[in-house]
């Protein structure tokens, strides 16, 4: 197998050579061969954020003319800087895709700053102009409308009236999610409440079971999540007969009888964005960001219990996010202490950095920001 | 061949042997896997040392265990199983970053050195309560020193999280980064830091000590037998509890060059299991600070390889991880052979000579 997977590299590379020496370029259409590599913070099967990842990898690689390496695994150390320089000198990658939060700063900056040919392409950080270096970047989406649409159907499908919400840590882009699937539910009934633990870290297995148990036992009936890796949430919820609503990758498989819907990555565009650039040898897109609309983000399939004027409420409000005409963070909203957040009148787009700044938890969560 | 010079071609051979046969035993599990047992090979190799830049990978990776594998091994002679040098390597890193709140360090060389200073300080002295509870409230240090590192990890993460948070770190709580002129460089222009340097002065300076002055070697009595050294005048506690701190202060250096070298601040990312895999290293090496040095370097080349291989053979991450169990498990069993390998022509009067092992706890 391993023999057969060089051969069609070398052929690949054979090809790309004779091209280029032939001087028939114009037959490549200036989409010029491309080695791209795509490192993961975890495994490449964890149901969740890293999975998300490797599922766009695995349909970019079927893209003729780009030849994708990839790593798993990998802590934000000096390690994920040496897979960095390694995939540059050793497999000649000219675009790479660092797609933990922690590799941003320092090690992408410190490699790219080693390697200005190479084009850097980060997920989930804030590439600011004049700060960070123009051969590097960041992409994200906004998943929190995907967030909202959990909201709206967890609140439809609760008959207790309470939710659960099981994070990580109280980070802005956790906070976020957490506020926009509350809001989501609050909008089919207000009496609504989202419970939220904090687990401390992004892979906590045994606090998260812990946490759903609790959960459960304090009649929550219905759970979304901000994990890494949302399987033991899931799997637990299920097995105590609550519904559950995922969260980066379809974890519909481990619970089809509790699985509603879910929020899921899209990477694949940005990721095709990112690389045409790179092939066409336009600038490389340095701040990428979108959600549902320019489908960077998509909503798991409902699942069958999930109830008609359920799919139909979120279908209602999924259309006028696809259509760019509804916004979630708008005044008035209140924090969950009462205080005003957004006076009434403002709107936030969902593009406006100051959300990516967020430090409150609104009016409905049970759960404090505190460290 | 007298008995010593068989001694020690038995010590070169017998990991080398127990290398060949992991190679070997890793060769079939990629077979099995319908991929070519060759191929993985060479790729080890070319990953691991195959080129400069392979060994610049390797030796970076070693750089932090052979200071972890210290935490292990100091204590070890004194007849300590510590196994919490995380929780020190954490400690370690936020006193490093933490010390610039208290007061600006000159930015040169001495303010490094200050830092580097408070990290060892806070590592010592995490490790040194375990010996502490261990010698005056009889509890167990290894149970004590891993639950310790939980303490210290969650410790870390309250203030990383909380009072230390740099209000600009969103998304990734860490402590205010570090003055450009306290980081630490590489060596000559290459991709190695310093860190190296310090494991391999710490290494080689604390198996000399060890190994050639009186003090090192009341250490290893105490460690060999608790009660003979006491009987023969030897402050066993104090003993102990040094032990303990020295091997503390080397994990919780290697917490501040992590710091200074690669993170520039203290943050989660300092959580990566260093500190737990200096026991391995350790172990291998049979708690001998001169053999951490090579050991350590394998274990940095089983990273490096490992990177190489996952990108090339589309194997998942927990390949080299099976190599390494391979590895590690005969090169332990391989001690069953000491003493036999080169028996029939070693003078057969001479008794099979023993080595100290990992000395045990005594009740």
């Amino acid at each position: 197998m391993a023999t057969a997977e060089f051969n069609r590299r070398d052929v690949l590379k054979g090809a790309g050579a004779a091209l280029a020496l032939g001087g028939i370029g114009s037959l490549a259409q200036a989409q010029a061969p491309i080695t791209v590599g795509f490192i993961y913070v975890g495994p490449k099967d964890d149901f969740g954020y890293n999975q998300a990842h490797a599922e766009a990898v695995a349909e970019i690689k079927k893209l003729p003319g780009i030849k994708a390496v990839e790593e798993e695994n990998v802590p934000e150390t000096t390690a994920v800087q040496k897979t960095m320089q390694g995939m540059i000198s050793q497999d000649g990658a000219t675009l790479l895709f660092p797609t933990s939060f922690g590799y941003f700063d320092p090690h992408m900056l410190a490699v790219a700053g080693k390697n200005p040919n190479v084009r850097f392409a980060h997920c989930g950080g804030m590439w600011t102009e004049g700060k960070h270096p123009k051969n590097t970047g960041s992409f994200f989406g906004y998943i929190d409308e995907c967030q909202y649409l959990n909201g709206v159907v967890a609140g439809h499908m609760s008959k207790s009236r309470k939710l659960g919400f099981i994070a990580a840590k109280p980070i802005p882009q956790v906070l976020r999610n957490i506020n926009a699937f509350t809001m989501g539910a609050r909008s089919v009934d207000p009496s609504i409440t989202t419970t939220v633990i904090f687990t401390g870290d992004w892979s906590m297995p045994v606090k998260e079971a812990e946490a759903t148990n609790s959960l459960a036992d304090q009649g929550i009936d219905v759970f979304t999540m901000h994990v890494d890796g949302p399987k033991v949430i899931v799997e637990t919820a299920a097995k105590r007969g609550k519904f559950v609503c995922g969260y980066h990758a379809s974890q519909a498989k481990l619970a089809p009888a509790a699985y509603l819907t879910g929020a899921e990555w899209n990477w694949i565009t940005a990721y095709k964005t990112i690389i045409d650039a790179a092939r066409t040898g336009k600038p490389h897109p340095n701040f990428v960001r979108g959600g549902l609309k320019e489908g960077f983000v998509k909503p798991s399939p409902y699942g069958s219990m999930v109830s008609a004027p359920a799919k139909k409420a979120a279908d209602d409000v999924k259309a006028a996010m696809l259509k760019g005409s509804f916004d979630i963070f708008k005044g008035p909203l209140k924090d969950n202490a009462g205080k005003t957040i957004i006076e009434a009148g403002k709107v936030f787009k969902q593009t406006d950095p100051t959300l990516e700044g967020m430090n409150y938890l609104v009016e409905g969560v049970v759960g404090k920001t505190g460290a | 061949m007298n008995a010593r010079t068989a001694d020690t071609l038995e010590s070169v051979a017998l990991p080398l042997l127990a290398m060949g046969g992991a190679l070997l035993l890793f060769g079939g599990f990629i077979w099995v896997g319908g991929k070519s047992p060759v191929d993985a090979w060479t790729l080890l190799f070319k990953g691991a040392f195959g080129d400069w830049f392979s060994w610049q990978n390797s030796l970076q990776r070693a750089a932090p265990l052979m200071l972890t594998a210290l935490c292990v091994a100091i204590p070890a002679r004194a007849g300590l199983v510590v196994i919490g040098g995380e929780g020190a390597l954490v400690l370690g890193g936020l006193a490093c970053a933490t010390l610039p709140y208290l007061f600006a360090p000159p930015g040169n060389v001495f303010g490094s050195a200050l830092l580097l200073f408070a990290a060892g300080l806070a590592g010592a002295a995490w490790i040194a309560l375990a010996g502490v509870l261990r010698q005056w409230r009889g509890v167990n240090e290894t149970i004590s020193s891993l639950l310790l590192a939980y303490i210290a990890i969650a410790l870390f993460k309250h203030l990383v999280e909380g009072a230390l948070r740099d209000p600009a770190s969103l998304n990734k709580p860490s402590t205010r980064p570090i003055a450009e002129a306290l980081l630490i460089g590489g060596i000559g222009g290459s991709d190695i830091h310093w860190g190296l340097a310090f494991g391999i002065v710490a290494c080689v300076a604390l198996g000399l000590w060890l190994f050639q002055t009186p003090s090192g070697f009341a250490t290893r009595v105490v460690g060999g037998n608790a009660r003979a050294a006491l009987l023969v005048g030897l402050p066993g506690a104090r003993i102990t509890v040094a032990a303990c701190a020295i091997g503390g202060a080397c994990a919780g250096l290697a917490g501040g060059i992590e710091v200074l070298a690669v993170h520039t601040s203290a943050n989660a990312s300092l959580i990566a299991g260093l500190g737990y895999a200096g026991i391995l290293v350790s172990f291998v090496a049979r708690h001998n600070p001169w053999v951490v040095m090579p050991v350590a370097v394998l274990f940095g080349g089983f990273g490096a390889a490992g990177s190489l291989l996952q990108r090339r053979m589309d194997v998942p991450d927990a390949s080299v991880l099976v190599l390494q169990g391979f590895a590690f498990l005969l090169i332990l069993a391989s001690e069953a052979l000491r003493g036999k390998l080169f028996v029939a022509r070693a003078r057969p009067v001479s008794e099979p000579a023993t080595v100290p092992i990992a000395p045990q706890v005594t009740a």
